[in-house]
């Protein structure tokens, strides 16, 4: 059992434990578990911080289900070990923003956040394609339920088309690994990826685009890449602060970490085949997802439509098959999970105090609270990659990327940096400045002690990993190239055997 | 060296301030953010001296690496800082000016709450216009560029309860990010073309490489670059946003929208001159660009009647100039006027805030007149500066002005003819600022001013009497920047900068110097007559070219060109056809398709569901025959 093993299976047991637990402790105990799971999580880094090693660390390969074979095969890299930590880091402030919000069914609502840190857990760390549809599945059904029972007014509606829209997806994911299964005859993601690599497992073009589209529907629906992103919108708006922060910072990560784990590397032809096309509806949702924030009304929805811009530069950065793209696109993956988590759980904080979302309930925010503005505003800076601020790395190297595969793209991607600047200051301005109604002043009390221990960590990581990238950066950067590695291979080998075809044949004929 | 410090002092600043600030009391307030830029401003001093900078040293670029900061395959970008002679005159005037008008604000700020905010701002302000100059490439450059615009947000909208102050905040913003769009895209060529950004390695690259005739790679760079400098440094057609900016407290106008951040743009070309220098197209796309500024800019402040606004306008125009400069090929000559512009914009800037100061928060000059009597230090270093930049023979805006028209004689005549044209119309709107305030007869409330026109409102409120001289603290520092506009221009910036900036070869003729000369003094003595002499005589001009007027005195209608153009299509646009229809109708609408349609292939399947097991016994049967089938099939094409 390694170390991985532990910072997995710990959130479940904790989930198990807040069942018998008595209510009243359900709130502490969340607490307690998922700082525990952090702290041990932090072990994680040990074989990171002198060197980067390429391959798999923390590897656990034992039979789970003897047939069909599935094996419950975990493992460690460059690119999930940051993911992993960020959810690990997230959860515990996640309950740390639901303490007081939450006040009805504590007991489930706590046990299910903890049942969504194991399966987000479980889906970055999965080596077996089995296991990871289950995880994949897994953290599903608790967001469902804290959409769905702690949400707004349309919680239902909005759960129903989270569930749906997800599972849409997912079932064709399925179909595609049982169809790997049936033609490889095993899940592991490293033995189908070797006889890839080595050329034992060859599809023909239409099967192989076949199956990469499978799988880039599911993940696309869940990044969202347009037009397949209005369940988010949604989404957010109806599910509680803790809910958006997990949906938005860690659960659209599984989508964006899908598409360069298995359908770059498993696909990489027809991956390089639609890779116009994919970039494309990525620059699309860069500059849409930016335009419809402008004009919306509520605060969530406009946050939740700048995912939609965000993640257009993930996706962008992933199919330019550069190293600067794959680097920025896996940096602005943590980035979006940093500052957009902070931004929901700020407006969770604004609404507390007033219980509206809409913007023109504010005005003036800033005279009665003028630690949790300056917070907002850092947040909002990092938010349009102002540099020294995180996001700026992320964009930065996704558009260097971008340029050098194809300038025609970073042009109009970088149009969203323009945009995000009009859309966010826009709301700043309409929720901070001016002056206070005399009700606002009443019932805006400035940052609690609670509250800024839920954002500071935020605030100091946006600064860190914007002015201090290499802290972070190397182990992601080996990874990446072991990916692009992996991807150009095939790509030679199979410009290589037509040709050899084509000899072989003239020479037949001659 | 520890070239670090230099910024790192007006950081430490900044952060004390803004995280302790509201505990501390003023002197000490004072202290951290003065004592800074003092102590920064110094360690300049030395380092320049400990590197021969003011003995004929520093011919070569000096530089430390500090860490790596991104690091991705080939690209390695470091945080480094170099000085040279370019980054030795721009640090100087930063820090020499930034200090003054720090001392400045001491005073001026005294009554004014949030007094901790707008240290701490005005200090993270100066260590990010450090940063820029000190980058040794173009992403720390750019850490810099974008951060003086978050300060400039900051400060713009300082008075942040008044809706116009935060607009003009935002519109300063975002019409620099579309600047900003132009200079990263300029960064993504060099990074892709050149694999670093450091300057040095890529100016010795360019070096050698052949000059190109219009279209290619040197070219796009260059544009690009311009449209970030058009933003920072308010060129047409981004110059929008400064005379806007204006709503900020008067010594950040003086310290960012005069004096040095507005001036980046101008040493981000002059920086990367060499580039330029290979696409001799875009050097002219240059000069035209800042000759047309210049012109427009000056006629729009013919017009003015608040006196922030006319010197925004004066700023914008005199930007043009340096534009000239470098377009013209005179790099010299355009950091030269960006030096000695420094001295004479600040000290208008802050006298200006010693008059608005005396006249309790007043900005429109038509409530003016006859401060002489009350005012009279102010008066005299306002003379100093206005004289200065009316380009009055032997003062420092006349010495840099004069390189700039006669390079552009040597480029192209008509340029020349413009920009002395320009000249005399600057002569003239600077003096008739200076007439209507300090002569005449005092026009404004002698009783406590409470009303607050949102075109001029100032939040200095504590009321005074009658007009006022300002305190040592504040007409100190004036004093010396008149000094320095008096005498700057014999510090001979073009020869200091030869080494980077090669000098032409022979004299130009006296007669070019004679004119602009005598365009300056022609302007001064036209607002004399208008302002001092016969005062009616305006109106009445004014009234006989009433279209001309509307059109000046309304700026052109550009702001109201863009708003329909730009900001409502796309606002509007947004809101009806991207959310409305494409958003909730389009997209949502079909996925609701796919959902009504399931339901009802739902219900015509429920009947599958009939409840008799020969139904199921059926199906099972028809599915199994089904799958055999398939597989058999499957099979065989195998």
């Amino acid at each position: 059992m390694t170390l991985l093993d532990v910072v997995l299976f710990l959130p479940l047991v904790g989930f198990l434990l807040l069942l018998i637990l008595p209510k009243e402790s359900s709130r502490m105990a969340a607490m307690v578990i998922s700082s525990a799971v952090f702290i041990v999580s932090l072990g994680l880094l040990i074989p990171y911080w002198f060197q980067y090693p390429s391959g798999h660390t923390f590897s656990t390969d034992i039979q789970w289900i003897s047939y069909p074979p599935i094996r419950y095969h975990v493992a460690l890299d460059g690119l999930s070990l940051w993911l992993v930590l960020l959810s690990t880091l997230l959860t515990p402030i996640a309950a740390l923003v639901s303490w007081n919000y939450i006040d009805k069914r504590v007991k489930e609502y706590y046990a299910f956040l903890l049942l969504l840190e194991f399966g987000v857990i479980g889906v970055f760390v999965s080596m077996d394609l089995f296991l990871f549809y289950v995880f994949w599945e897994v953290s599903l059904v608790p967001m469902y339920f804290l959409i769905g029972i702690w949400g707004h007014e349309r919680r239902i509606y909005a759960a129903v088309k989270f569930f749906l829209f997800t599972m849409a997806g997912s079932v064709l994911m399925l179909g595609a690994i049982i169809f790997l299964y049936n033609r490889t005859g095993t899940f592991d993601y490293g033995q189908i990826q070797g006889m890839i690599q080595t050329g034992s497992l060859v599809f023909d073009p239409r099967t192989e685009l076949i199956l990469f589209l499978a799988f880039f529907l599911a993940f696309a629906i869940k990044v969202p890449i347009f037009p397949l992103h209005t369940w988010l919108p949604d989404a957010h708006v109806e599910a509680p602060t803790a809910g958006s922060l997990m949906l938005a910072s860690v659960m659209l990560k599984m989508g964006t970490y899908g598409l360069l784990r298995f359908c770059v590397t498993l696909f990489p032809d027809a991956a390089h085949r639609c890779a116009p096309w994919i970039a494309g509806l990525a620059i699309i949702g860069i500059i849409y997802g930016a335009l419809v924030a402008l004009v919306q009304p509520n605060m969530k929805k406009l946050v939740a439509y700048s995912s939609v811009s965000h993640l257009g530069f993930v996706v962008l950065g992933i199919f330019t098959f550069t190293q600067q793209g794959l680097d920025g696109a896996v940096y602005q993956m943590l980035n979006h999970g940093i500052s957009t988590g902070a931004l929901f759980i700020l407006v969770g904080y604004l609404y507390e105090r007033r219980h509206s979302l809409e913007i023109s309930a504010y005005g003036g925010v800033a005279t009665p609270a003028p630690n949790l503005s300056i917070i907002f505003l850092i947040t909002t800076l990092a938010s349009v990659g102002l540099p020294t601020l995180n996001n700026f790395v992320g964009e930065y190297l996704v558009l260097q990327g971008t340029a050098s595969a194809n300038f025609g793209w970073a042009v109009f991607a970088a149009l969203g940096v323009i945009l995000s600047a009009c859309y966010m200051l826009w709301l700043y301005q309409r929720t901070f400045f001016g002056k206070a109604s005399e009700s606002l002043s009443h019932h805006m009390p400035d940052l609690s002690t609670r509250e800024w221990a839920a954002i500071l960590p935020l605030v100091i990581l946006m600064v860190w990993m914007g002015s201090f990238a290499q802290s972070f950066l190397p182990s992601i950067s080996v990874q990446n190239t072991a990916i692009l590695e992996q991807t150009k291979k095939l790509r030679v080998e199979r410009v290589a055997i037509p040709d050899r075809q084509t000899a072989e044949v003239s020479r037949a004929n001659r | 060296m520890q070239l670090w410090l230099i910024p790192i002092l007006p950081l430490l600043g900044f952060l004390l301030n803004g995280i302790f600030g509201k505990r501390l009391s003023k002197p000490v307030i004072n202290a951290i953010a003065v004592g800074s830029v003092v102590l920064s401003f110094l360690w300049v001093v030395k380092t320049l001296n400990a590197l021969g900078a003011f003995s004929g040293g520093l011919e070569q670029t000096y530089k430390e690496h500090y860490y790596t900061w991104i690091q991705s395959g080939a690209l390695n970008i470091s945080v480094d800082f170099a000085i040279d002679r370019l980054t030795a005159v721009m640090l100087m005037v930063v820090t020499g000016v930034g200090a003054l008008i720090h001392i400045y604000s001491a005073g001026y700020m005294a009554h004014e709450g949030g007094y901790y905010r707008f240290f701490a701002y005005l200090n993270l302000f100066m260590f990010f216009m450090l940063i820029l100059v000190l980058g040794a490439n173009f992403l720390i450059l750019f850490v810099g560029w974008e951060g003086v615009g978050l300060c400039s947000y900051l400060l713009i909208g300082f008075y942040f309860l008044e809706k116009f102050a935060t607009d003009a905040g935002n519109k300063a913003f975002i019409v620099n990010r579309i600047g900003d769009f132009g200079f990263v895209l300029a960064i993504f060529l060099i990074g892709f073309h050149f694999n670093t950004l450091d300057f040095t390695t890529v100016m010795t690259q360019v070096k050698s490489m052949p000059v190109e005739a219009t279209a290619g790679i040197f070219t796009a760079i260059s544009l690009l670059l311009l449209v970030g400098a058009t933003g920072k440094s308010a060129q047409i057609p981004l110059y929008v946003w400064l005379p806007d900016a204006m709503a900020g407290p008067t010594p950040v106008s003086a310290l960012i929208h005069a004096a040095t951040m507005v001036t980046a743009g101008v040493y981000m070309i002059a920086r990367t001159s060499q580039i330029y220098l290979h696409s001799p197209w875009a050097l002219d796309i240059v000069a035209i660009v800042g000759l047309t500024t210049a012109f427009v800019a000056a006629t729009i402040g013919l017009a003015q009647n608040d006196i922030k606004k006319v010197f925004a306008y004066s700023t914008v125009s005199q930007l043009g100039y340096m534009f000239v400069g470098l377009g013209v090929g005179a790099f010299s000559a355009g950091i030269f006027h960006l030096m000695t512009h420094a001295f004479f914009k600040a000290l208008l800037f802050l006298g200006a805030g010693s008059v608005i100061h005396a006249c309790s928060g007043e900005q429109d000059m038509r409530h003016m007149g006859g401060l002489r009597k009350y005012t009279p230090i102010t008066m005299v270093t306002l003379l100093c500066g206005s004289l200065a930049i009316a380009g009055f023979p032997y003062l420092s805006g006349a010495a840099s002005k004069d390189l700039i028209l006669e390079a552009a004689y040597e480029h192209a005549p008509w340029m020349y003819w413009v920009g002395v044209f320009t000249a005399g119309m600057t002569a003239f709107y600077v003096f008739r600022a200076f007439f209507l305030t300090f002569f005449g007869e005092y026009k404004g409330k002698h009783a406590q001013p409470t009303h607050h026109d949102p075109d001029t409102a100032h939040q200095d409120t504590h009321g005074h009497g009658e007009p006022h001289e300002s305190p040592a603290v504040m007409w100190i520092p004036l004093a010396i920047l008149a000094v320095f506009s008096l005498g700057g221009g014999f510090i001979n910036i073009p020869h200091f900068l030869e080494p980077l900036f090669p000098l032409q070869e022979g004299e130009p003729a006296r007669w070019l110097e004679y004119v602009a000369m005598a365009a300056g003094l022609g302007g001064i003595a036209l607002a004399y007559l208008f302002y001092v002499v016969s005062p009616a005589l305006p109106e009445s001009i004014a009234n006989t070219f009433k279209g001309v007027h509307t059109l000046i005195y309304n700026k052109y209608f550009v702001d109201e060109f863009y708003d329909s153009t730009v900001v409502e299509p796309i606002v509007g646009g947004s809101r009806q056809l991207l959310w409305r229809v494409g958003d909730v109708r389009l997209i949502d609408g079909i996925a609701n398709g796919i959902g009504s349609t399931a339901r009802g292939l739902g219900s015509i399947l429920r009947r599958a569901q009939s409840g008799y097991i020969r139904g199921y016994a059926a199906w099972v049967i028809a599915g199994t025959v089904l799958a055999i089938a398939y597989i058999g099939f499957m099979g065989a094409s195998r």
